[in-house]
């Protein structure tokens, strides 16, 4: 995003700040890297601006109160629940969705992973379980604990099956696919791993 | 869920005169608790004041503490390196909060705001003297496993439901909140109110008021701290019974030690005499089980819910005793 981009965003959250209970207002949503523009109430959830008015329905509604994980979207790189997340509020914000996970038109590794392992049976909770797991890979890479992290002080964690039960516990699969959940997740983060690890030596 | 009108603050003075102080408004953080709330018609705003973009620093201060601004993420504290080394328990009882989604939302404000998970709570086709004060309270001869078993009252035996509010009373914090007569500090044992009469009333706050910041003070000895919660399910899932615990022992003998427990009361229990107790104590099992009595003294469960006393009281002794052999290592 340029700067000039970056401040006329700015300069509309700055307007959209303010809405009346009767106010359709017009916000700017950033999805998949696409200016969005969109007329809601306040009470809109962004599950809803995303599936209802931008028709964006990779991301699923489950249960709509936040217990099953299902419509996970990442907001700046970092995942949250769309259901609880109220659209109003994220206004200028980059959100990524399932349809945004694709490189180039081509599946991205843990895309590719979830096919291979059979991280799935019916699919519907496919998509949050996607976008949690890239936002929690990205957070096991930066170094932050879980419950199950013995000593929350130490700077090295495992990325254990243990870990990663833990740190995908918010998303429910019904089918119970979990073992493939679990591979494909494994596999993944090796993968870009060892491509992080092969760009370092050819250097 | 009805529609209400929205406003975001740019700064607390701003937030506070948003806000007024009819009641109809209120302040919007994460949105992880009130959003369903209001979902489900228990809340039912006029107005939301969003508070997201103030006051999000986690601060060192000078004398080894920390400040942490009302709106940081609960995953931005947790993960927090000071945090981490000097206040371990703060960072695992915020962990073992929520899941990773929710921790990316939820605020430190908000989360000292939540409200009960009382089933009966949530249902409007129940009595419930929170939402309607008077109408009575049909958790008492429910289903109460999750319900409390410390400090209720006959009107109310909701349990708050906070992982990270229980260390934060372990921890001596303090509450700095913020209003149109100026700035008080709340001890954040006194943040929370016991139910009594009136269950609706659930904190210190004022109407009006703000969290702008919770201060922990320096505690050297919280370096060896631990939270441990059970519950029906190893992940996600609110606390039968957690405990905060700090230990530091000294040639055999207990040093300092700092107590507080959760999903037994209608607010983060922090067990003082259970403290008193250990204080100057040998530091082995008859004194951890000791201490584990005191905290559970006059505790009554419900029909469903009696084996929390023993098990709070097992959950004490075991943490104790492990956080015992982790100091005598070091």
């Amino acid at each position: 995003m340029t700067h000039s981009q970056n401040a006329e965003l700015e300069r509309q959250a700055a307007e959209s700040s303010v809405a009346g209970p009767d106010n359709r207002l017009r916000i700017t949503l950033m999805v998949n890297g696409d200016r969005r523009e969109v007329e809601i109430e306040p009470r809109v959830s962004l599950l809803d601006a995303l599936r209802e008015r931008l028709h964006l329905t990779g991301t699923k509604k489950g249960c709509d109160q936040g217990a099953c994980g299902a419509c996970t979207v990442l907001v700046n790189g970092e995942r949250i629940l769309s259901c609880l997340a109220l659209a109003i509020q994220y206004t200028g914000q980059e959100i990524t969705t399932v349809e945004g996970l694709a490189l180039d038109g081509s599946l991205s590794p843990l895309q590719q992973a979830f096919i291979t392992h059979d991280g799935f049976q019916c699919g519907y909770c496919t998509s949050g379980q996607l976008c949690s797991a890239v936002g929690m890979m990205r957070e096991f890479d930066d170094g932050v604990p879980s419950a199950v992290t013995a000593d929350v002080a130490s700077g090295t964690i495992d990325f254990s099956d243990t870990e990663i039960k833990e740190r995908m516990s918010g998303n429910l699969c019904r089918c119970g696919a979990y073992v493939g959940i679990c591979d494909a997740i494994r596999e993944a983060h090796s993968e870009v791993h060892s491509e992080v690890h092969h760009a370092g030596e050819s250097r | 869920m009805r529609n209400f009108a929205y406003a975001k603050a740019s700064n607390s003075t701003e937030a506070i005169r948003l806000l007024g102080h009819s009641g109809a408004a209120k302040f919007l953080g994460g949105g992880t608790n009130l959003v369903d709330l209001m979902r489900e018609n228990i809340e039912q705003p006029e107005s939301l004041v969003d508070i997201t973009s103030l006051l999000r620093e986690i601060q060192e201060n000078a004398d080894g503490g920390v400040t942490i601004g009302a709106a940081a993420r609960n995953s931005a504290v947790a993960a927090h390196r000071t945090i981490r080394e000097r206040f371990p328990v703060l960072s695992q009882a915020i962990l073992f909060g929520g899941s990773g989604q929710v921790r990316n939302m939820a605020t430190i404000g908000g989360n000292l705001m939540q409200r009960t998970r009382c089933d009966y709570f949530y249902d409007a086709a129940s009595r419930c003297n929170k939402r309607t004060p008077g109408a009575g309270c049909d958790a008492i001869d429910g289903f109460n496993r999750m319900h409390a078993i410390l400090g209720w009252s006959p009107d109310c035996i909701a349990t708050h439901p906070s992982d990270m509010c229980v260390a934060l009373a372990a921890l001596d914090a303090s509450v700095e909140v913020e209003g149109r007569d100026g700035k008080r500090s709340i001890r954040f044992t006194e943040f929370h109110r016991l139910p009594g009469n009136t269950p609706h009333v659930e904190t210190d706050l004022r109407p009006g008021e703000l969290i702008t910041s919770v201060t922990i003070p320096k505690l050297d000895a919280a370096r060896r701290s631990v939270y441990r919660k059970v519950r029906d399910r190893s992940s996600y899932a609110f606390a039968l019974v957690s405990v905060a615990a700090v230990l530091e022992v000294e040639n055999g003998v207990v040093k300092t030690a700092r107590l507080a427990l959760g999903g037994v009361a209608h607010k983060p229990w922090r067990a003082g005499p259970a403290e008193e107790a250990l204080q100057g104590s040998p530091a082995n099992e008859a004194s951890f089980g000791r201490a584990a009595d005191t905290a559970l003294a006059g505790a009554k469960g419900f029909a469903h819910n009696e084996f929390k006393i023993e098990l709070a009281k097992r959950l004490i002794a075991s943490t104790l005793a492990d956080l015992a052999r982790k100091d005598g290592a070091r």
